[in-house]
């Protein structure tokens, strides 16, 4: 091959790199393992970390534990799925191609709109691309949001507003859990309201008045979604009036997996999709006038617009959205509706068992679908500790997202949730043996 | 030699067992269920007993209603229609389509990474808090960067935090800088993401010879110039010699320069971006560290700073305690100065434990040969591809190499009609008509995954193209001829977007 090249040695294929540059000495790394030792390792390493196996589980705050049915991570590890690329030539990636476009379409029937793009990096990027969007529909520079917003949603579009000198502005928590009303903060300059649906703490959202409140001065109604798993009961964010609709979509299949990769998710109307951040997948024929699929409307993004795209977003989200589109394609409307129903009859059960235990409480009134906040007797620190010594991971600390609530734990139930379980977890958060 | 002929001797793939699949929707019979129903051992619930029924929504559009057979017939059909790394040579210049090791899936389906949650307690999360530990520290080794924060999901967002780091470092300086200098031959993401913090990108002309010389980056330097952002090597697989130089210029005048990691892949164990000037870059582990690429991602984008930039890293950091804090690992979000935070969670988790993996299969000889490796492939592809292709910069290249259509204008044959043909011989076609500076460029990365006699089919087949352009070239102009669709038309899907299904639609 050198002589091919016409180079004598291998180092001299590296002659272009000024000798200056060049490393003299080896990396510092630690020296290459086997495959067999590599794996003891990193179940070493695993090993360290609590899981669905080892804990029985109330934790979500974003990220959801639900049951994968087999056909999906069987699936998904098809290599012709996952060591493909990016779509580019579609005559050759009609399998990546069929299976966005089957997404596109599912997800608008879930979000009540009309196109859907292949997927953003995860719910909270999902949530600050549609503030941006928002903002570029609009050319306004105000947002108001809503007072469920996950802290670390709010985070994310903080950061990327950072320089754009955009206004936010907060609505306050209602009594009952859910969102003050935003009619009063939204302006002529606001460009979008966000609304979480369900709410960060779990409280299920008036949609309707919030895009109600935005279209009487011409902003945008943003609705983002955590728990996707709740759009299988609640009427979608489109029928209710949302403009823009946004989250995470881990609760589709896709593992929690410490907290990514997920499925950042975004849906609009039709009359917005050119400032529609991602990839978009459309329908065509090829030369015989047969049905197949390519990227289309690339107009809007970074790698023919450049400085003028929607979006620096390239890579997405692929496999994750492969994920989610054959566990939704398995559970169809009426499994995914069962699912939905019991994941509430799970939570309505044990909220019952917690207004009925001496000790806790149930800060917030407003129905919700999955999660919910308890108030615990002493501090929730304490009352984790507890759980954890049981064999629970109970769920979140809200001494930083809800200190009003006083002493109170962020609690969700699943399918997974043993009604054994749930008994034990009420027990254990009262501090009470089971 | 006759067309079968050539294809028999250079191909890659042949007319198999091809199937037809609908639509998942077009499979839809009412009633059919695919899932099975988890233990109902609470009482049930009417949703309108607990929810106002105005809230609650009555059916479900767009899902169909199929059984587990048909899903996984429908999508284990819709596999065979792509093109994948594991089915043969992928050489999406700048993309780095390595081989993925299996092993690699298998350590991140361990219950400890795959089923645990972002937010457990920090004590039930030690392991994972250390391997970050550990692969941050080995890329800032790899790159010769000082620190290095794994949350960017993927490079475009990596780059984005690189510029929002640099932003803030200007602005607590009290310098409201408002341009950033991108070279001609830039991927997009670069004047997407600077232009996404509120920059003005101004472009930078590579000179004939192809590499960016330190004479342009004087003339469009400025005061109001906050970074120049810099692919080393560059997308046309050229090492930029004058990188001190040019670097010098932009710290000069107080400008910080940013690298793409896009293309590190070649630099591995030989160079390191910190030792040539770079301030802060991103690293694509689905390219340089093999995690699987996934039709599109999930990609990883970490983020490696010099000293200078640390203060502004995303929170919350890794960080090992120390002094009377004790063993162990700590998320730390205690940095005043930085960007703030730019993911739900902690990044891409799952493709930190399959780069970790990678990086301790390999160690420092692995890499440095994957290095050497993918350089020696693209110096053999080019090779052997000059007596028959335009090479628009015919210098000795790194990792990728790029050729044109410019020999074939006579006979009307394109680059699209030439990556078309390409898929007729079972290979995936190279990125095309990327970069910009070169008209119907045509750019190939092998990687250090192909064998000679991998890279000698290739070629072969690149060859015979080559000789079917000027011999017929109606063939080409018609390609792919083998694949189940024909050329799609892509003009149709722009001027009347169909980007769902609907029923009777």
């Amino acid at each position: 091959m050198l002589d091919a090249i016409d180079v004598p040695s291998l180092a001299a294929l590296f002659d272009p790199i000024p000798e200056k540059y060049r490393l003299s000495r080896p990396l510092e790394l630690p020296a290459a393992v086997g495959e067999q030792e590599l794996l003891a390792e990193l179940e070493r390493l695993a090993a360290r970390n609590a899981s669905t196996r080892t804990h029985d589980w109330f934790l979500g705050a974003g990220t959801y534990a639900h049951f994968v049915p087999a056909a999906v991570d069987a699936l998904a590890s098809r290599s012709e799925f996952y060591t493909a690329y990016t779509p580019y030539q579609p005559e050759i990636s009609q399998g990546t191609l069929q299976a966005i476009f089957e997404w596109q379409t599912m997800l608008c029937g879930l979000t009540g709109l009309e196109v859907a793009n292949a997927s953003m990096y995860d719910g909270a990027s999902a949530t600050a691309e549609a503030v941006l969007m928002a903002m570029r529909a609009t050319r306004r520079a105000r947002v108001v949001i809503g007072a469920g917003l996950h802290p670390h949603y709010l985070e994310v579009v903080r950061t990327y507003l950072g320089g754009l000198g955009a206004e936010l502005v907060r609505a306050e928590r209602g009594p009952d859990g859910r969102s003050a009303p935003l009619a009063p903060l939204v302006d002529d300059a606001t460009a979008c309201v966000v609304l979480q649906q369900p709410s960060f703490l779990g409280p299920v959202e008036d949609v309707a008045a919030a895009a109600e409140a935005a279209h009487a001065r011409g902003a945008l109604c943003v609705v983002t979604v955590a728990e996707a798993l709740s759009m299988a009961l609640l009427r979608a964010p489109g029928d209710l009036g949302a403009d823009i609709a946004c989250g995470e979509a881990q609760s589709f299949g896709v593992p929690m997996g410490l907290g990514g990769p997920h499925l950042g998710f975004m849906a609009t109307r039709f009359q917005w999709v050119r400032q529609l951040p991602g990839r978009l997948v459309g329908e065509t024929v090829d030369g015989a006038n047969r049905r197949g699929f390519v990227l289309t409307l690339a107009t809007r993004e970074q790698h023919i617009r450049r400085e003028r795209a929607t979006s620096n977003i390239c890579t997405n989200q692929g496999l994750c959205l492969l994920m989610a589109t054959i566990y939704l394609a398995l559970m169809g409307p009426v499994g995914l509706r069962r699912l939905a129903e019991l994941n509430l009859a799970k939570a309505e059960y044990a909220k019952r068992l917690v207004r009925a235990t001496p000790g806790l409480s149930l800060p917030l009134s407003a129905p919700g679908f999955n999660e919910f906040a308890v108030g615990v007797p002493d501090a929730a620190a304490a009352a984790l500790a507890r759980a954890l010594d049981a064999g629970i991971v109970a769920g979140l600390d809200l001494r930083a997202a809800a200190p009003e609530l006083g002493p109170a734990v962020l609690v969700c139930t699943t399918e997974l949730s043993g009604r054994a379980a749930i008994d034990r977890l009420v027990a254990a958060l009262a501090g009470r043996p089971a | 030699m006759s067309r079968a002929d050539r294809r028999a001797r250079a191909g890659n793939a042949t007319r198999g067992f091809a199937y037809e699949e609908p639509l998942i929707f077009e499979r839809s019979r009412p009633g059919r269920r695919g899932d099975s129903d988890p233990p109902f051992d609470v009482p049930p619930v009417d949703p309108a007993s607990v929810l106002p029924r105005q809230l609650l929504r009555e059916r479900i559009p767009g899902l169909p209603e199929v059984s587990e057979v048909d899903v996984v017939r429908h999508f284990t059909r819709l596999s065979t229609w792509n093109a994948a790394v594991d089915l043969g040579l992928y050489p999406l210049g700048s993309c780095t389509m390595k081989y993925n090791p299996k092993v690699n899936e298998r350590v991140a389906r361990l219950a400890g990474f795959a089923d645990a949650h972002p937010l457990q307690p920090e004590a039930l999360m030690q392991g994972f808090l250390q391997l970050c530990h550990e692969l941050e520290r080995h890329l800032a080794e790899v790159s010769g960067m000082d620190r290095v924060s794994l949350q960017p999901a993927a490079g475009a967002q990596g780059e984005l935090a690189g510029i929002m780091m640099i932003r803030a470092y200007h602005e607590r300086r009290g310098e409201r800088r408002t341009k950033v200098l991108v070279p001609d031959s830039a991927h997009g993401t670069n004047p997407a993401s600077a232009a996404l913090c509120g920059y003005q990108v101004v472009s930078v002309p590579s000179a004939p010879d192809g590499l960016l010389h330190p004479e342009a980056v004087e003339r469009a330097m400025s005061p109001e110039v906050a970074a120049l952002m810099i692919t080393n090597p560059s997308t046309l697989g050229l090492f930029e010699e004058h990188m001190a130089a040019i670097a010098e210029i932009v710290h000069a005048r107080g400008g910080m320069v940013y690298g793409d990691g896009a293309n590190l892949n070649a630099l591995l164990g030989i160079t390191r971006p910190g030792d040539f000037g770079i301030d802060v870059m991103h690293f694509n582990l689905h390219k340089t560290f093999s995690t699987p690429h996934g039709g599109g991602g999930p990609g990883a984008g970490p983020v490696g700073v010099k000293n200078v930039l640390a203060p502004y890293l995303p929170v919350p950091v890794v960080r090992k305690l120390g002094g009377g804090e004790g063993e162990g690992y700590t998320l730390d979000s205690d940095f005043p100065h930085s960007i703030g935070r730019l993911h739900g969670n902690h990044g891409n988790a799952g493709m930190l434990v399959r780069a970790y993996a990678y990086l301790r299969s390999l160690g420092p000889d692995g890499l440095r040969r994957c290095a050497e490796m993918a350089v020696l492939n693209a110096n053999y592809l080019l090779a052997r591809l000059r007596e028959a292709y335009h090479v628009p910069y015919d210098r000795p290249v790194m990792h990728e190499c790029v050729l044109s259509d410019r020999g074939f204008h006579e006979q009307r044959v394109t680059t699209l009609d030439l990556a078309k043909r390409l898929i007729d011989y079972g290979y995936h076609p190279p990125t095309i008509y990327f970069p910009l500076v070169v008209s119907g460029a045509i750019m190939i990365e092998p990687t250090e995954s192909e064998s000679l006699e991998g890279l000698e089919r290739f070629a072969t087949a690149m060859l015979a193209i080559a000789e079917e352009a000027r011999e017929d070239p109606e063939l080409l102009r018609g390609a792919p001829h083998h694949t189940r669709l024909a050329r799609l038309d892509e003009t149709r899907a722009a001027r009347r977007p169909i980007l769902r299904w609907q029923p009777d639609a």
